[in-house]
């Protein structure tokens, strides 16, 4: 499949409500895929089953301060002068890239890196949303090594790292960061087809682009774009109301927060209240939980459907509450030990969501 | 030599009033605004000099609060062709500016863009050498084809250097042509920054037609020794020939003046206010008697900016707005006979519904007009209908009031605007609903007793420089900014400092933002 300008609008609009509330703004990648179509370059989605096993799969994304990230925008290089480090590295040709997260700012970037490299793109992710932290990743539960892994700026300084596990991989680059200016581009995670296939969620990229397509068509056609959007991603709504109180602090680098959100219409005289970091982490109807991260909890505006960051969440707000189930993956014992709900600190048991909404609200 | 003159365009009407020196109302008159924005102006300023019978010689300052810049982009009519210069290679190639603008307006500014060796890290080191010689080059290339540049380099709210002597190039090979720096107009976040430049530089031609016009009317009424003063976009007027070069803080006055108007009109700091006028109504928030400001992008056009605007909520329920009944739903607005209600509107003998109709025949408003008849608006009016119309509108303005709040208390809501009347003295959400007297000039009277000043925008890296000289650094550009501007030396007070932390950063980087205002020196 091949993307063009509109399929790159639409796919950004997904990837921000994918985002669960954080990941950053899809919005550098769309325009950094705009400048390459409009050169002629092409993106090319292929399928994890197209892929041939032996293929080397590099997956790409950016690192550093989003502030950073909309200054010193990149020169467009950076990506694929840390793909060549790889490739001379192990002796083979980038048969694709991959984006690591499927929602947020690093989702739509590996877009252009694909488009200017002329390799394909793989239609998957390693979250099937927005994470925090490298490693919380369907690559690294199931064992694909973050080494070797290539960083690259702008002036086009490069470097290989042979890191012994994720954790020196993080130290390391996060220094390097820094000298490059607050922003680097990296390669990292480099796969065969064969492990792609464990390790990928699939068809990611192609639900991104099937979300923003339903919540764009359905404005065109002046239809609800909320039931739309609840139609076509197999979610569940939540709650429908009006923020009543944002609470925010910072801790330990992390912003953690609470949104309390008042019924409306049919959720009149109930409450519902958010509890999020840098995406929304856990949800709580009147005392009782309806979902829990790794499923994706999604605040969009009730009138638009477009989807409102934890950053931007304020008083007054009308927003609606969908929740996505997340990827099998992540449901394993092993996921949950990454991005589970113990893991961002609260002390609750995951529950599918789509037991806890049609159970009534299993605790 | 005491007087002010305040006007402020509204898409109906353009009102001009008259203060004394206690900012108490002198006089205020109104004309419908002229399609060509200018011509209105000059009615109005004309009709208010020669109906108050004031001695010319005695005005001391005239404030004018316009459209023609908001007007000049949304309409990309009168814009200057913009070379638009972007310093940062190697950095920023993977999108050139413009690259999101709907495709109309980027023509009409030229599309003629161009990237430089150059920039800076957020630490202030170089990204690289600016290159000079490229630059000159580009001069060259755009001499003839160009009414204005806009310069933005990356981190130049960091390091605006390779800003300033960009533009001492531009200036040296093109002569006198209007030069935006990016780091003048707005902060972090390049693309924004630059587009709020280019859009600054497009505007300068129509910002500076404006000024000479009304500079020539003023010569003309014999308001000589009267200053001219262009209200903005944080509540605060600026010298014309400071307007000529930041042209962009113009365009969202209109909602500003109204909110400042409200706060002189009742002396309360902390309020909601609502402005009630043809065809919309703009709802604000006035923290510490200045309108609170948007925290989000800010599209104007259909391009991306971040430079300060005031938070307004507006929605299409105003004076004019039509109601009608479709598919048994009673709808009010968005449409809008605008200043023909006083020809359409039901009271005034026409034939189209507006909300005015209904709160006339609902009783809970009259107008001193003699030509407006309420028993009209009554008789055809079914009382069914206009109940829940009115309904409607309350609902309407409240629902805005509640978006604008930041807490759920209760807070005074100041009603201002020519369709304010038509509102009920309570409203959900309001400790009280306070309707000054001259709410109808509050926007004229908003500008006319505007003071001025600056803000300042700033990142500092703190690792070579401790956080109070960092601070004191700002306090002193913002307070020079705000004397440059106009205000009096002696009565420049710093009214806002805010810190922003840049978590992930090393050596502590910090933006800071400090605001100055001052009474204007006459």
């Amino acid at each position: 499949m091949e993307l063009n300008e509109q399929d790159v609008e639409d796919v950004a609009v997904g990837a921000a409500i994918l985002g669960s509330g954080g990941g950053g703004d899809p919005y550098l990648g769309k325009l950094m895929c705009l400048q390459a179509l409009r050169r002629g370059k092409r993106i090319r989605l292929v399928d994890l089953e197209e892929v041939p096993e032996d293929a080397f799969i590099v997956p790409t994304a950016g690192m550093g301060t989003p502030i950073v990230l909309v200054e010193k925008l990149p020169n467009g290089s950076e990506p694929l002068n840390a793909l060549r480090i790889l490739e001379a590295y192990v002796g083979k040709k980038a048969y694709a890239t991959i984006p690591i997260e499927a929602g947020g700012v690093n989702s739509t970037i590996p877009l252009a890196v694909g488009a200017l490299a002329d390799i394909p793109i793989i239609d998957g992710d390693g979250m099937g949303r927005a994470f925090p932290e490298l490693q919380m990743t369907t690559f690294f539960t199931h064992g694909v090594a973050v080494s070797p892994m290539s960083m690259a700026d702008e002036k086009g300084n490069s470097l290989l790292i042979s890191a012994l596990d994720g954790y020196w991989a993080e130290k390391i680059a996060r220094v390097v960061t820094i000298k490059f200016g607050g922003i680097a581009w990296v390669a990292i995670y480099t796969m065969t087809g064969r492990q792609a296939r464990e390790a990928v969620i699939p068809r990611t990229v192609s639900l991104a682009l099937k979300l923003g397509r339903a919540v764009r068509e359905a404005r065109e056609m002046g239809r609800s774009p909320l039931d739309h959007l609840l139609h076509v991603s197999g979610g569940f709504e939540l709650f429908t109301g009006k923020i009543v109180d944002v609470a925010r602090r910072i801790a330990g680098g992390f912003t953690r927060g609470e949104a309390k959100i008042e019924g409306l219409d049919s959720y009149r005289n109930e409450t519902l209240t958010i509890q999020f970091q840098n995406e929304n982490l856990v949800a709580v109807k009147d005392g009782e939980i309806v979902a829990s991260v790794p499923d994706l909890i999604i605040v969009l505006d009730v009138e638009t459907a477009q989807p409102i960051t934890t950053e931007r969440l304020r008083y007054g707000q009308r927003v609606a509450v969908i929740g996505m189930p997340c990827h099998e993956k992540w449901r394993t014992p092993e996921g949950l030990k990454v991005v589970g709900p113990r893991y961002f600190g609260y002390d609750v048991e995951y529950v599918p969501i789509e037991r806890r909404v049609k159970g009534g609200g299993l605790k | 030599m005491s007087l002010r003159i305040g006007i402020d365009v509204g898409s109906t009407h353009t009102d001009a009033v008259i203060v004394d020196k206690d900012n108490r109302l002198i006089a205020a008159t109104k004309v419908v605004t002229s399609p060509d924005v200018t011509s209105g102006v000059l009615e109005a300023l004309t009709k208010i000099v020669k109906e108050s019978g004031v001695d010319p010689s005695e005005v001391a300052a005239a404030m004018f609060g316009t459209t023609h810049c908001l007007n000049a982009i949304l309409q990309r009519k009168d814009l200057a062709r913009v070379a638009v210069i972007r310093i940062g290679l190697p950095a920023t190639a993977a999108v050139e500016p413009m690259v999101d603008w709907p495709p109309d307006l980027r023509r009409a500014v030229g599309d003629l863009k161009f990237l430089v060796e150059g920039g800076h890290e957020y630490t202030g080191e170089e990204i690289s050498p600016l290159n000079e010689a490229r630059l000159r080059e580009i001069c060259r290339e755009v001499k003839g084809k160009v009414e204005a540049v806009a310069i933005t380099s990356v981190f130049s709210p960091v390091n605006p250097d390779h800003e300033v002597r960009a533009a001492e190039i531009v200036r040296e090979e093109l002569g006198e042509i209007p030069v935006t720096m990016s780091s003048e107009i707005s902060t972090l976040g390049l693309l924004e920054r630059e587009n709020s430049a280019i859009l600054n530089a497009a505007v300068t031609f129509v910002a500076n037609r404006a000024i000479q016009a009304f500079l020539e009317v003023m010569r003309s009424l014999g308001l000589e020794k009267a200053k001219l003063y262009l209200t903005q976009n944080d509540g605060t007027v600026m010298e014309a020939k400071h307007a000529a070069k930041y042209p962009i803080f113009t365009v969202a006055t209109g909602a500003t003046n109204s909110l400042r108007g409200a706060q002189m009109l009742t002396g309360i700091k902390d309020a909601i206010v609502v402005d009630v006028g043809g065809c919309t109504t703009n709802v604000g928030m006035l923290v510490k008697g200045f309108p609170r400001e948007s925290t989000i992008h800010v599209e104007i056009g259909g391009v991306r900016t971040n430079f300060r605007m005031p938070d307004i909520f507006s929605i299409g329920i105003a004076g004019g707005s039509i109601v009608r009944v479709d598919d048994g739903r009673v709808c009010v607005g968005p449409e809008s006979v605008g200043h023909e209600l006083v020809k359409c509107g039901l009271a005034w003998g026409g034939n189209v519904v507006t909300a005015t109709d209904v709160a006339l025949a609902l009783g809970v408003m009259s107008i001193e007009d003699p030509n407006c008849k309420p028993e009209l608006a009554r008789r055809q009016l079914d009382p069914e209908l206009a109940r829940k119309a009115y309904e409607i509108i309350v609902e309407g303005v409240e629902y805005a009031i509640d978006r604008v709040k930041t807490r759920p208390e209760p807070m005074p809501v100041i009603l201002v605007g020519g369709g304010s009347l038509m509102l009920p003295t309570r409203l959900r959400g309001a400790s009280k609903v306070i309707r000054p007297e001259h709410a109808q000039s509050a926007n004229a009277i908003g500008a006319a007793t505007a003071k001025t000043g600056a803000q300042i925008d700033k990142a500092y890296s703190l690792e070579h420089l401790s956080r109070e000289k960092a601070l004191e650094d700002a306090k002193i550009s913002a307070v020079a900014k705000a004397v440059e501007a106009g205000a009096d030396p002696n009565t420049v007070e710093i009214v806002e400092i805010e810190e922003i932390a840049m978590p992930y950063l090393p050596g502590n980087a910090v933006r800071i933002r400090v605001k100055a205002v001052g009474e204007i020196k006459l």
